[in-house]
């Protein structure tokens, strides 16, 4: 169990020095002199020089990358915003709980929508209460979340008045951000659901236990739900990746402070370090729950734990 | 001997009876496709897409940049059909010339996707080994980055236009084709036709382009048509946080962004670009589920 854990936190390092790899040549190959831009149009050519000098900018491409390597693991040094000339780190950390937030917001909407709709489906398959689901789930996953979260404004900010169309910090500034997050993802969800639970149930195991004569209920909740969870599992993993990119939208929408907002803002602004760093972040973030998600298969799936026993 | 019957008594039963057509596989797919509505709704939605993108210029009943400063603001009339912009731009003719570059983006990036994805997955796949283990690691670097930000993080190094939005998008989505493409090479490389082209003589390339790959087609269609879907999807958003296709380019993503700040009076130019991406989307989903059901083997009667 503990070796399980143990190699994939192991294959965890290799896959983001590439992740950091790939950010830092999108900074290196992003037009413009850092050196020039941090002091602006008008600072003396010498000055620029010196900047260069001491940040290394002139070093060559696998020196600089090392370094900011090195920079990033013990100094949680990232680079330094164009504009606030802040540590990049702090930017975003700052930032972050908001995005972490909106994002498992996002996932809780998608579960508590999908799933008990994907198992109702499926055990109802072909009823009405099916049909009306997948078309609904279809609309869901082929809508865009930035249009959906305006039309959610215009509905019940605009229109009805019911709900604050920004902010993050009372319960019902919340409310509208996280539905627009988690209503595509709730989509997939349903789908994946459904079509999980439709292969357990044509297993021989569930069979037996209806010949058994055990009680519906029980059948699909402690036989088929268990094991079709795993690849339920999966997507819930993947989609938080997803939400956590889908943020970014959401947040500009909602006027949210979170890592997407900064993000788009510092697009606009071509404050690149800011960009590169909020992409390793995130992409740090998602491989850590997608390394969360296989150690629950782990505990879900027994076929893995006696692999490990 | 009478009771004794001759061969050609035994073969009577079945003359006259008409010698039945030899289907190809390709036909019996699109059979099965036929008797899927909702997928041939959603075909036939893209194929007037298709029209609405070669025939804008005859379709569309004003240029997607012509501006009427007198006219601005307005909501669906009888002159323009779903109202004008800020700029007094006709809002229909900019959704129907913005098929074109949603299209445009959607089958680009998909094509590169599927080059790169494909070659990649299929060298991993045939080869195996340490090969094919540094390829799916950097397959799992590339997924470990979640597709938008993939897609700004290139857009923001390249600079932003329509070129690079196809670009960005297409790097994003190479690791489903590699993956689609290596899980196919994988169970079909030890079948014995393969080894039947290796005893002829058949060197590695002709034995991928010409046996392995033809028959891996299912998964890739299938996943190049939900691709499609979401390349228009990625790039939609792309140019709705400013990063993709600039104005005036008539992109529905970045009409979107346009219309936002006039959300609270004109909500008609939010809607109407929002709904020609979600149709889009909607239809190319139904198409690639439909695809997904007649090439399943599993069905074949």
């Amino acid at each position: 169990m503990h070796k399980y854990i143990l190699r994939r936190l192991l294959l965890l390092i290799p896959v983001m020095l590439g992740v950091s790899f790939i950010v830092f040549t999108m900074m290196y190959f992003t037009p413009g002199d850092p050196a020039r831009i941090m002091l602006g149009e008008s600072a003396p050519e010498a000055e620029v020089v010196r900047l260069r000098e001491e940040l290394g900018l002139d070093d060559p491409y696998l020196v600089q990358y090392v370094r900011y390597v090195k920079n990033a693991v013990v100094h949680q040094d990232i680079g330094r915003s164009y504009a606030t000339k802040r540590l990049v780190f702090t930017e975003i950390a700052s930032r972050f709980p908001n995005t972490l937030k909106l994002a498992a917001l996002g996932v809780l909407v998608a579960v508590i929508l999908g799933v008990p709709t994907g198992i109702i489906s499926a055990t109802k398959q072909y009823s009405l209460f099916d049909n009306i689901a997948m078309v609904l789930a279809l609309v869901g996953v082929s809508m865009p979340n930035f249009w959906q979260g305006l039309l959610l404004i215009i509905l019940f900010s605009i229109n009805l008045g019911w709900l604050p169309s920004s902010g993050f910090d009372s319960f019902k500034q919340m409310i509208l951000p996280a539905l627009t997050l988690g209503t595509s993802s709730a989509a997939i969800i349903t789908r994946m659901t459904r079509s999980s639970m439709l292969e357990v149930v044509r297993q021989d195991y569930i069979r037996t236990a209806r010949a058994k004569g055990q009680v519906e209920s029980v059948v699909i909740n402690q036989h088929a739900l268990k094991n079709a969870l795993i690849p339920i599992i999966t997507v819930i993993g993947l989609q938080f990746g997803y939400l956590l990119g889908g943020a970014v939208l959401t947040e500009s929408i909602f006027s949210i402070t979170g890592v997407g907002r900064l993000m788009v803002d510092s697009i606009k602004s071509r404050d690149y370090p800011i960009v590169q760093g909020g992409v390793l972040f995130i992409a740090i973030t998602f491989s850590i729950v997608n390394l969360c998600v296989d150690i629950l298969y782990a505990f879900v799936d027994p076929r893995i734990k006696s692999q490990y026993k | 001997m009478s009771s004794v019957k001759t061969i050609s008594q035994e073969a009577q039963p079945l003359a006259g009876k008409p010698r039945r057509k030899k289907r190809s596989p390709w036909a019996e797919v699109w059979r099965r496709l036929k008797k899927n509505k909702a997928a041939l709704f959603g075909l036939t939605i893209i194929c007037i897409l298709f029209i609405l993108a070669i025939f804008a210029d005859y379709i569309a009943p004003y240029g997607f940049d012509d501006q009427d400063l007198l006219a601005r603001f307005q909501t669906p009339n009888s002159k323009h059909l779903l109202g004008t912009d800020n700029f007094g731009r006709d809002i229909l003719s900019r959704i129907i010339y913005g098929s074109r570059i949603s299209l445009q983006v959607g089958f680009i990036a998909v094509s590169i996707a599927m080059i790169c994805g494909g070659t990649l997955g299929s060298i991993a796949g045939y080869y195996g080994g340490r090969l094919d283990n540094f390829i799916m690691r950097i397959m799992d670097i590339l997924l470990a980055i979640p597709g938008i930000l993939l897609a700004i993080s290139i857009v923001a190094a390249l600079g932003p236009g329509l070129r690079n939005v196809m670009i960005a998008v297409g790097i994003g989505s190479i690791p489903s084709y590699a993956r689609i493409v290596r899980a196919s090479v994988l169970s079909l490389r030890d079948q014995e036709f393969i080894e039947a082209a290796k005893a002829v003589g058949a060197n590695d390339f002709r034995i991928i382009t010409k046996h392995i790959i033809p028959n891996s087609m299912a998964p890739i269609i299938v996943q190049a048509t939900i691709g499609v879907a979401n390349a228009i999807l990625s790039a939609a958003g792309l140019s709705f946080i400013g990063l993709g296709i600039q104005p005036p380019q008539p992109e529905w993503g970045a009409m979107l962004n346009n219309g936002r700040q006039f959300i609270r009076d004109y909500s008609h130019m939010t809607a109407f670009p929002g709904l020609a991406i979600m149709i889009t989307i909607f239809a190319l989903n139904l198409l690639g589920d439909g695809l997904r059901d007649a090439l399943d083997p599993r069905l074949k009667s």
